[in-house]
């Protein structure tokens, strides 16, 4: 028996512990908040009559409202340890059948817009569905399934225009949600629609059975299951979710470019990945926050900006969003393990720690 | 013992993997307000046992009654309906979650009204709830809002007992539910099963810890090689006498 050891590991450990993993998440979404906030400075200090100004926040703010509704879909993915690379596709197909099916409408009025709507985001749900059922049901790896489902959809979308962009949409549509402002105000009408959905499905997260059961499915999926949680269940919900976010983000693209733009999303689903990651959601699930992907997000967002308005080459921005995702992973890891450790004297000298001493 | 009709019974439980038979006819029974102790070498069929007994395992034949009534175990879910909880040897708890969390998982009290039907979660109540169940229990568990995968191993088997205890109405089966504990809380885990069992849930305690087994049980029952061998009378029996039936050297008298 070796219940000696164990007993004075038990008592070693001190209150210090306690929280720190629930913590992480939170920590690390003030983290990457205080490096936005430092690059915001750098870049007000170096173009302070362009970088702060409104006109071109808001062109930011803009500029990152569809990548924010996919983001919405992609940190459940995450929590739940899976991964979506298909978003992108999704977003293409969904804009491509919606156009066509507008199309056929006549292109024009708010009733074809409507329609243009929910075939959008029916088509998503469908693509999302059938990811979720072979990784539910099929058990194929996420990484694998969403692989396929990419290249299908974005191959279906070629097929069914000849790979020729459509640019058939409603005046409605492109006069408001494309490029429109609310009512009365200066604040993109398209950013206050990913605002409304990101503050919905926060929420929903955080504060429903269903968002409580996306974190346990990451957490221990065995765990999950042995308690009756309908796991294949939720695990379709949740790339349905993100699949349908993905068929509406489709519709947002199709409203704001005027076209299909089938080639340009190549990188989204990346990016988006990218941004959760930097947010503090972890790829091993159980941990993240919406509120941290949309930090993660507006990172490569402002970035992007600011080096076009300082005239860097805007290329960099890419180096360094690559520099900023290893970063957060390589903190959010050397965390985690002090963490897990739990009661061992590495974890006390750790950032951790420092933290926990606080409260 | 109070009652005369077990709380949960078996009769010929039998279980092959490919060549193996797991259990070979096995009958069981355990009464309300009973701690009855399952021993036996690795590999004799314990653990088996439990997976059938809690819903986690299809068998080949033989019949389960819960108190009384014919029962079909299929699922876990099956079996918590009916009040059987079990704590699994590797705890089964979600390391993210919070002690709350984790137990009310799978069954979330929420908020009364359209916002309770839509899955809000009421948080508060489920917080004084699970405080009240690990009071009872005298766990002490530090902190209801840190992630269990941040405690201690012997918090976390508190967690893990005190989620079965909330929800076990008619029997808990423990599986060595003391073999990562230090001495002082393996001797709070004994003291938390004797309560349960004046409670009268009936309990089922795998150990390989004799000195445990005969503290705490009312009933030993041994297996080998997936039967049941023998039961003995804790208060009759002995370690040298436990350990015989286990290994064998009985074989033929005992049974």
């Amino acid at each position: 028996m070796t219940q000696s050891n164990v007993t004075t590991s038990v008592n070693t450990e001190t209150s210090n512990q306690r929280n720190a993993l629930t913590r992480l998440a939170s920590i690390q979404s003030l983290q990457i908040a205080l490096v936005l906030l430092v690059i915001f400075l750098v870049f007000s200090l170096l173009a302070p009559t362009i970088f702060p100004q409104w006109s071109n926040l808001r062109q930011i703010v803009q500029n990152v409202a569809i990548l924010a509704v996919l983001g919405i879909g992609m940190t459940f993915v995450i929590i739940t340890a899976g991964i979506d690379l298909s978003v992108g596709s999704v977003l293409v197909f969904s804009g491509v059948v919606s156009a066509k099916a507008m199309q056929a409408l006549g292109s024009q009025g708010w009733g074809t817009a409507l329609v243009g709507v929910i075939v959008a985001i029916g088509v998503g749900l469908l693509w999302g569905l059938l990811n979720g059922f072979l990784v539910a049901k099929a058990k194929v790896p996420a990484l694998i399934v969403t692989l396929g489902t990419l290249g299908a959809a974005l191959g279906l979308a070629q097929v069914i225009t000849n790979g020729v962009d459509i640019r058939a949409v409603p005046k409605e549509l492109s006069d408001t949600v494309g490029y429109g402002n609310v009512w009365g105000t200066t604040i993109p009408l398209i950013t206050l629609i990913a605002l409304i959905l990101v503050v919905i499905f926060a929420v929903v997260l955080h504060k429903t059975k269903f968002g409580l059961h996306t974190y346990a499915i990451g957490s221990s999926e065995e765990a999950a299951r042995r308690v009756g949680v309908k796991v294949d269940r939720h695990l379709i919900a949740v790339y349905a979710l993100s699949g349908g976010l993905a068929g509406f983000g489709g519709i947002l693209s199709l409203s704001q470019f005027g076209t299909t733009a089938i080639a340009g999303q190549s990188q989204t689903n990346l990016n988006v990945i990218a941004a959760v990651v930097i947010g503090g959601t972890s790829i091993f699930g159980g941990v993240g926050t919406i509120f941290g992907t949309m930090l993660g997000l507006f990172i490569p967002a402002v970035l992007q900006n600011g080096f076009v308005i300082v005239g860097l080459q805007p290329f960099w921005q890419q180096v360094a969003v690559g520099t900023v995702l290893v970063a957060a992973v390589f903190v959010d890891q050397r965390r985690r393990n002090a963490a897990t450790r739990g009661a061992s004297a590495k974890a006390k000298n750790s950032l951790t720690a420092l933290w926990s001493k606080k409260q | 013992m109070a009652s005369t009709t077990p709380i949960l019974q078996a009769k010929g439980l039998t279980r092959s993997f490919g060549a193996v038979r797991a259990l070979d006819a096995v009958d069981f029974d355990v009464y309300p307000g009973e701690v009855v102790a399952l021993i036996g070498d690795n590999g004799a069929g314990k653990s088996t046992l439990v997976k059938a007994l809690s819903g986690n395992l299809d068998l080949d034949a033989g019949e389960i009654y819960y108190a009384g009534e014919k029962v079909e175990l299929n699922t876990p879910s099956a079996a918590s309906k009916l009040g059987i909880e079990t704590v699994h040897q590797d705890l089964a708890l979600a390391p993210h979650l919070n002690p709350t969390q984790n137990m009310f998982l799978g069954r979330e009290l929420t908020t009364s009204g359209v916002l309770g039907k839509i899955g809000f979660l009421d948080n508060k109540t489920m917080r004084a709830r699970s405080q009240a169940a690990f009071d009872e229990l005298g766990a002490t568990v530090r902190s209801l809002s840190g992630p269990v995968g941040a405690m201690s191993g012997g918090q976390r088997q508190a967690i893990a007992i005190a989620r079965a205890v909330a929800w076990a109405k008619g029997v808990i089966f423990l599986d060595e539910p003391t073999a990562a504990l230090g001495v002082v809380q393996t001797k709070n885990v004994l003291e938390i099963i004797r309560r349960v069992r004046d409670k009268g849930v009936g309990v089922v305690f795998i150990s390989h810890n004799m000195p445990n087994v005969i503290e705490v049980a009312d009933r030993v029952q041994v297996m080998r090689l997936g039967r049941s061998t023998a039961t003995f009378d804790s208060s009759k029996t002995n370690m040298e006498e436990l350990v015989a039936a286990m290994t064998g050297a009985l074989d033929g008298a005992g049974a």
